[in-house]
């Protein structure tokens, strides 16, 4: 568990930053001024659950059951987080 | 039309860190023009001189796209993957179509920037962007003095820009300043950087003039000193480490005080896409000015065919065109021997390396340009500033003494 961030935290995707699925470079993308960042997979997976509502735990509980497979799959979602928040593409609500 | 998409822009770092992984750099099957550039009109109201639009521009601002080719434009770059759309020129704003495009980029799925020097924004037409769905404004300063400002526009736009810079924050865009900087203001660079924390800006781009167009026409009388520029980025870096601001700094080097080129374009026909006024399709800005090309139009040639097979974009896409030093060099990966352009119009020979790089037979050619730059009698040259006048004078042959040492202009 991060310092940083709590299960009971609500993000949203930063102002003047867009997020959305690209046809042609299939994959998600972090659109900002005078940039843009491809995600992988498991990061895409992350970010298009940040709606400015769901709370950490929530999206934690929600991609656990679309992946009931995957080990160790919350590390890699906070992990996410703190990348996101630390690239300021998301806000706290 | 400003200098921030010739350097290293944030976008074009993001994409190179992808493409390290495919292990092929410019692997022409894996190209994708993710940035257009809509240089819309050529027209502008402001006549800078270190501007890097072509010097025979006057031929392209009667023969302009319309709204519905530039829509159509829009429509075929998308789907081969554009996704940053930048609307430039010329000021954009002489043309009352922004609107239409800004609407239509929206609904396209792009992310839309306006890159204004802010003459011509007003209340009405902001709000007609915001509600259309523009996502930013990169707005061109000059300087914090209205000496220098109005000095190197060569015009009276120093308070508008300042009123322009509130209307864009009041509007809740993200505050975007491009300063290009030369000899009158890189002495002002602390001041400058006070401006943009005043103004509120999120990002600034202090971008050294790179010679190009009406710049290299002016390189005497523009070109900073070599300790000029490294004050500058020693000013730059000590207020990035000072202050508590969030204010993002892009400091683009000036390549001519580089000891390698940059990679420009991030590569020919590998990320950038730009349409110019009249619809020419160019891998780069400047690339109309190389000898023997023939760059497609969206008039009557297929876009997807323009970037993918057509023999302007892969003619210097990857390496296979290299000479020596380049083509042998251990680092032609990093910077794929530099600009095409810079190449040709500093050496008449469009395939040489950079002349940037310290490996190049030509170094001496920016040597002695930085020698120049100190000469009093080239300073002394009165400036050949942006405008009709003087480029329908370029058109006609004029100012020959001050280009016969380049090789290719207009």
């Amino acid at each position: 568990m991060s310092d940083n961030i709590q299960h009971s935290d609500v993000y949203a995707i930063a102002p003047h930053h867009r997020f959305q699925w690209e046809e042609a470079q299939q994959c998600y993308v972090i659109l900002f001024p005078e940039g843009m960042v491809k995600l992988n997979g498991g990061a895409g997976e992350v970010l298009k659950r940040v709606n400015g509502s769901a709370s950490v735990a929530e999206i934690i509980a929600d991609i656990k059951a679309t992946f009931p497979d995957v080990a160790n799959i919350e590390a890699d979602i906070m992990g996410m987080f703190e990348l996101a928040l630390g690239k300021q593409w998301l806000v706290k609500r | 039309m400003t200098q921030n998409s010739l350097g290293e822009s944030a976008v074009q770092k993001a994409v190179q860190s992808q493409q390290v992984n495919n292990g092929v750099l410019a692997s022409a099957t894996q190209t994708q023009p993710l940035w257009l550039l809509a240089e819309i009109t050529y027209r502008c109201p402001l006549h800078c001189a270190f501007c890097y639009n072509p010097t025979d521009y006057d031929k392209h601002t009667q023969n302009e796209l319309s709204t519905e080719q530039w829509i159509q434009t829009l429509r075929d770059a998308r789907k081969l993957g554009a996704i940053q759309l930048g609307i430039s020129g010329g000021e954009p704003l002489l043309r009352d179509d922004i609107e239409d495009i800004v609407i239509e980029a929206k609904k396209l799925g792009y992310y839309s920037n306006l890159i204004t020097s802010g003459v011509g924004l007003t209340e009405k037409r902001i709000q007609a962007f915001k509600e259309g769905g523009l996502d930013h404004i990169q707005l061109s300063m000059h300087d914090i003095t209205e000496e220098i400002n109005n000095f190197i526009t060569n015009t009276k736009t120093f308070e508008l820009k300042k009123k322009v810079a509130a209307m864009i924050k009041n509007h809740g865009y993200p505050m975007v300043l491009n300063v290009v900087i030369h000899r009158y203001n890189i002495g002002h660079m602390k001041e400058i950087l006070e401006m943009a924390e005043a103004l509120g800006a999120d990002y600034i781009e202090l971008a050294n003039t790179q010679y190009y167009g009406w710049s290299l026409v002016n390189r005497s009388q523009l070109m900073p000193t070599k300790e000029q520029v490294e004050e500058a980025e020693r000013i730059t870096n000590a207020h990035r480490a000072n202050t508590n601001s969030k204010m993002k700094i892009f400091f683009v080097v000036p390549d001519y005080f580089a000891e390698r080129p940059k990679k420009c374009m991030n590569g020919w026909g590998e990320v950038f896409m730009i349409v110019t006024a009249n619809g020419d399709v160019l891998p780069c800005h400047s690339a109309r000015v190389l000898p023997n090309m023939k760059f497609p139009n969206v008039k009557d040639s297929d876009l997807g065919w323009t970037w993918k097979d057509s023999p302007a974009f892969n003619q210097y896409r990857g390496d296979a065109w290299m000479k020596e030093p380049c083509r042998s060099c251990s680092e032609k990966a990093n910077d794929l021997g530099g600009c095409r352009c810079q190449s040709f119009l500093l050496t008449g020979d469009a395939e040489a390396a950079d002349p940037v790089c310290t490996k190049s037979p030509h170094r001496h050619l920016i040597g002695q340009a930085i020698e120049d730059a100190k000469n009093p009698q080239l300073q002394a040259q009165p400036i050949v500033f942006r405008n009709d006048k003087n480029s329908k004078k370029i058109i006609d042959g004029e100012f020959q003494e001050r280009l016969t040492e380049f090789h290719a202009l207009p």
